[in-house]
């Protein structure tokens, strides 16, 4: 069957010249009946459909399937018409390929579950092996090596013969083992081969496949299962560590981003900032905003959607902060304990203020393209996002420094922090200074708001998830010193990712808590103390 | 007298300081209305929390009853009075709903509350409602084993949404192998627990489930996510169970997505996740995991329809979503009515008595039944996310499942049933034939 639909496919545009000479009069075959059985909303019927039509050689099969998988394809039951959407909008019969002006409102999209996504998966892989595009080979390669049925097993062969592509053929000859492994017929040898191709392999899904061999294998077999199995294991093991390293320095990134601003509010400036929580979630809700605004007048720039946000909501939260110190924190310096009530209590009346204006809900703040998915090193997935966090962060981070090491306002915050009196009886104005220097930590705060709208919730609590972490990062770190923030950050997510696997999240989160209790009994002052005249100021 | 004045305390600044923190107080706290005596009116209690972190689910359930009341108005009230709410704040402060409690049945005079998300809130109010002898009705799906006179259940028991559920992907997704995730605390837990020994009944063993715990508002997956693709990739089916509650699931489900688990693979079904959870996330990635509910928006019934229609009327809001919680206070609410008109009067104990028996539409086509054991019969389904963020409903029990209030997996509440109307007992033993039998 399959390769007479194989010849079929060559045949391709005699037969589409063909189906639009007879479109007028239809002729109702076996394949437009499978097309009509869309319309019946029955599971079974639906599945029934699917196969009919994915061996029945027709050219509009792919157009039909692939239109299914992306709920593209409508029905209406009333008629037993059954129209695909095209992805530019445009609407056609969906076994005719004729265009339709518009959708009856009586159609509706045709349902799929769990099962039956499977099996459109596997027909649509049957069907793009012989696709020109070599990914979308290496694709239906995969979605067959998945399957393993045993049915591709000559499609699979020709597809193999006439491949040119290296990656395209490696995946066809993964596809034909999984298929191999499994054929009751197969001989020994061939068995034996296939093993070998799933074990070069060597990842989760061909472990998968060897742990999933049944018990009654020839000894030989089952001794080159067990090995392959035990060969791949020992690998994903090594892999996994690298894996953990990686999740650790991700996690360590989303801390150290957190803590940033505070290590300039609380490190350099000595103000407890109860309200620096929520410094980030302004800075979350400035993204939601832009993201609107955008998604309503210029779709077209969702993907740039961050870039703008960033610095509105360094200028957004930065302000925020600017009016906050000037309005209360500057009465309140070398009043510690008032200013941790006074900031507590702001950083209340900023959460309710965001639920009045926002609602207590979620806001959905979408992933550009260029932020959603994961790719492959080795046997370890690495997530868009968080790599692009982790580059962001270390981006900030540097700016940061060289703001307050390059800059005449850097200098002049180093000097004010570090002898104030001395500071202004040089010139410079230290209540402005202040005030600048709270506004760049809220901004820099707003900023790690954008990037943790990408991971995390945007709703009015944001903020408190993050303030303890920030602290301990900063006091572990070292009070006043951005590079202990640093490596303080990247430390605890370390140890907490390593910690995870074994103890479990909740223990583990618990063990690094007590774990800090003990370093800081013993340095008070953190990783990297501050030396010098500057201590005691 | 203690009160000195101390050095900040007399200085003019400390003003503006108490100012910025009683703000916060106010605004964080008192945010309810007061309402005005009338002897006219009959008073129902709303206790949700507005603020804090409860307040992203609680407060449409506010909304909810305080639409409920509107309508309810609109036909003429309730023994040719009309009704009005009493609204207070808890605000996510598991104490402070007791307090609330005591303050609206005590000086507020209400009727009836309506509220409580969490269990733990539930079991603080628990002792104000048996001391003063009012009604609560708790609309949220819990863990079960508790049967109380002064409350009623009008959420899912566990054996009305987790393991019709666990049936479901058993036989029609064939899954072998479970992966039990669920947020740390007291629902989760005795969930998981019942599921462990009814897929343990069902001969699953034990290197097959895989169970595991994270703290509320979990935001780093990464590490658990990897885990469950590791679990899932031993050649078996393999489903997650998820009693992940509130805001830690939106990046639950997006590390999911981002690592590429679709639901064919390894589907996982949730508990806890609704219409309005899914409002904050891109639910392309998705599709096809599942969510077990007693409600989903998208069952096309007259009754559904209307509701949605009137509801997004009165918050004037055409995109407004509707939940599970809300059927159970719509449920609820007209059970109560129907009590009330049944005895001509509020008196919780003549109410308590009546509202056994009662029956009342759902919205999904059906008629629940208030049981002697203060649950009630719902049907269950079991949803698939689509593209948009709402459900469709791929599977549903073939009638009502009448509730239970104590699990028949568990060893400690096998024997156990609560019967308010014949053995006047939230507890009773059939095995020693009397009550008050050991609670899990």
């Amino acid at each position: 069957m399959l390769t007479r639909f194989c010849r079929k496919i060559r045949a391709l545009p005699f037969a589409a010249l063909l189906i639009f000479a007879s479109v007028l009069p239809v002729m109702a075959g076996p394949f437009e009946d499978a097309v009509a059985k869309f319309a019946n909303d029955e599971f079974t019927d639906t599945d029934e459909a699917i196969a009919t039509i994915t061996t029945s050689g027709n050219p509009r099969a792919y157009a039909i399937v692939s239109a299914l998988q992306d709920g593209r394809l409508s029905a209406d039951p009333d008629t037993k018409k059954v129209y695909i959407t095209q992805s530019d909008g445009k609407n056609s019969d969906a076994s005719t390929g004729a265009p339709v002006a518009s959708i009856p409102d009586s159609a509706a999209p045709v349902r799929l579950n769990n099962r039956l996504r499977r099996t459109v998966e596997a027909a649509l892989g049957a069907l793009t092996l012989q696709s020109p595009d070599p990914a979308k080979r290496i694709q239906a390669a995969q979605s067959v090596f998945k399957a393993h049925d045993e049915a591709m097993l000559p499609a699979v062969d020709s597809a193999l013969q006439k491949e040119t592509n290296k990656s395209a053929k490696l995946a066809f000859s993964e596809a034909r083992a999984a298929i191999l492994l499994f054929k009751e017929d197969a001989t020994d040898a061939e068995k034996l081969e296939a093993i070998a191709t799933i074990k070069a392999r060597g990842d989760q899904e061909a472990l998968a496949l060897l742990v999933g061999l049944s018990g009654e294998q020839p000894p030989a077999i089952a001794r080159a299962a067990a090995n392959a199995t035990a060969s791949i294991q020992s690998n994903l093991a090594m892999w996994s560590a690298v894996q953990n390293a990686w999740y650790g320095m991700s996690l360590g990134s989303v801390l150290l981003l957190a803590a940033i601003g505070l290590a300039i509010t609380f490190g350099v400036m000595g103000v407890i900032n109860m309200a620096h929580g929520e410094m980030v979630m302004i800075g979350a809700y400035v993204t939601f905003v832009v993201q609107e605004t955008i998604r309503t007048s210029y779709p077209g720039l969702f993907d740039y959607s961050l870039l703008v946000a960033v610095p509105l909501a360094f200028i957004v939260a930065g302000a925020i902060g600017i009016v906050i110190e000037r309005s209360i924190i500057r009465f309140l310096y070398g009043r510690p304990l008032e200013t941790l009530l006074a900031t507590w209590g702001l950083s209340l009346v900023l959460q309710q203020a965001v639920r009045t204006i926002f609602g207590p809900n979620n806001r959905e703040v979408g992933n550009p393209s260029w932020m959603s998915g994961a790719f492959e090193i080795g046997q370890i997935t690495i997530t868009y996002n968080r790599l692009w966090i982790l580059c962001f962060t270390l981006a900030v981070f540097a700016l940061l420094l060289a703001m307050l090491r390059y800059t005449s306002l850097g200098l002049e915050m180093r000097a004010v922090t570090q002898n104030r009196r001395m500071a202004a009886s040089m010139g410079i104005a230290t209540s402005r200074v202040d005030a600048l220097t709270f506004g760049l930590g809220s901004g820099i705060a707003g900023i790690a708001g954008v990037a943790l709208s990408q991971i995390d919730n945007v709703s009015p609590n944001l903020g408190q998830s993050y303030i303890i972490d920030s602290f301990m990062v900063v006091v572990f770190g070292g009070v006043g010193n951005l590079w202990g923030t640093l490596v303080g950050a990247f430390t605890l997510g370390i140890a907490n990712k390593f910690m995870e696997p074994v103890a479990g999240a909740v223990l583990g989160k618990i063990a690094i808590l007590v774990l800090i209790i003990f370093f800081i009994q013993k340095r008070p002052r953190g990783l990297f103390a501050l030396k010098g005249r500057a201590v005691e100021a | 007298m203690l009160i000195q004045p101390t050095h900040d305390m007399a200085r003019p600044m400390s003003r503006r300081r108490w100012l910025a923190a009683g703000a916060g107080l106010i605004l964080g706290l008192a945010a309810f209305t007061s309402a005005k005596a009338a002897d006219d009116t009959i008073k129902i209690g709303v206790l949700h929390s507005l603020s804090g972190t409860m307040a992203i689910s609680e407060t449409t359930l506010k909304d909810t009853i305080l639409f409920l009341i509107d309508e309810q108005n609109k036909k003429g009230g309730v023994l040719g009075k009309k009704l009005e709410a009493v609204v207070v704040d808890p605000a996510s402060n598991w104490p402070l709903f007791a307090e609330k409690a005591r303050e609206l049945i005590t000086k507020d005079k209400v009727a009836v509350v309506f509220g409580c998300w969490t269990s733990v809130s539930r079991k603080s109010v628990l002792p104000v409602f048996k001391e003063l002898n009012n009604i609560l009705f708790y609309p949220v799906q819990y863990e079960g084993e508790e049967s109380e006179r002064n409350v009623f259940y009008t959420g899912a028991a566990p054996n009305q949404q987790a393991i019709p559920a666990v049936d479901y992907l058993m036989k029609d997704e064939k899954v072998k192998r479970w992966v039990l995730a669920g947020t740390d605390y007291v629902y989760p837990r005795t969930t998981n627990k019942i599921l462990e020994a009814y897929l343990k009944s069902k001969g699953v063993k034990q290197d097959d489930i895989m169970i595991n715990y994270t703290p509320f508002g979990h935001s780093d997956w990464q590490t658990i996510v990897a885990d469950i693709k590791k679990f899932g990739s031993a050649g078996k089916k393999t489903a997650v169970v998820s009693t992940i509650n509130g805001d830690a699931n939106v990046p639950f489900y997006k590390e999911l997505g981002n690592q590429g688990i679709k639901a064919t693979d390894i589907p996982v079904v949730a508990f806890s996740v609704g219409e309005e959870e899914l409002a904050g996330i891109d639910t392309k990635p998705l599709i096809g995991h599942l969510a077990a509910w007693n409600y989903f928006e998208s069952i096309k019934t007259p009754a559904n329809e209307k509701f949605i229609k009137e509801w997004q009327a009165y918050t004037k809001n055409p995109k407004r979503t509707t939940n599970d919680p809300m059927e159970a206070h719509y449920i609820g609410f007209n059970m109560w009515v129907k009590a009330v008109e049944k005895v001509k009067s509020t008196d919780p104990d003549k109410v308590i008595d009546a509202l056994p028996g009662i029956e009342a539409p759902n919205l999904t086509g059906g008629v629940s039944k208030m049981l002697p054991n203060h649950h009630i019969t719902k049907p269950v389904f079991i949803g698939e996310i689509k593209g948009n963020g709402q459900f469709d409903v791929v599977w549903k029990t073939p009638g009502l499942v009448a509730g239970d209030a104590w699990s028949k997996e568990l060893e400690g509440s096998r024997d156990l049933i609560g019967d308010w109307v014949g053995k006047k007992c939230g507890n009773y033993n059939t095995k020693l034939n009397k009550c008050g039998g050991q609670g899990s």
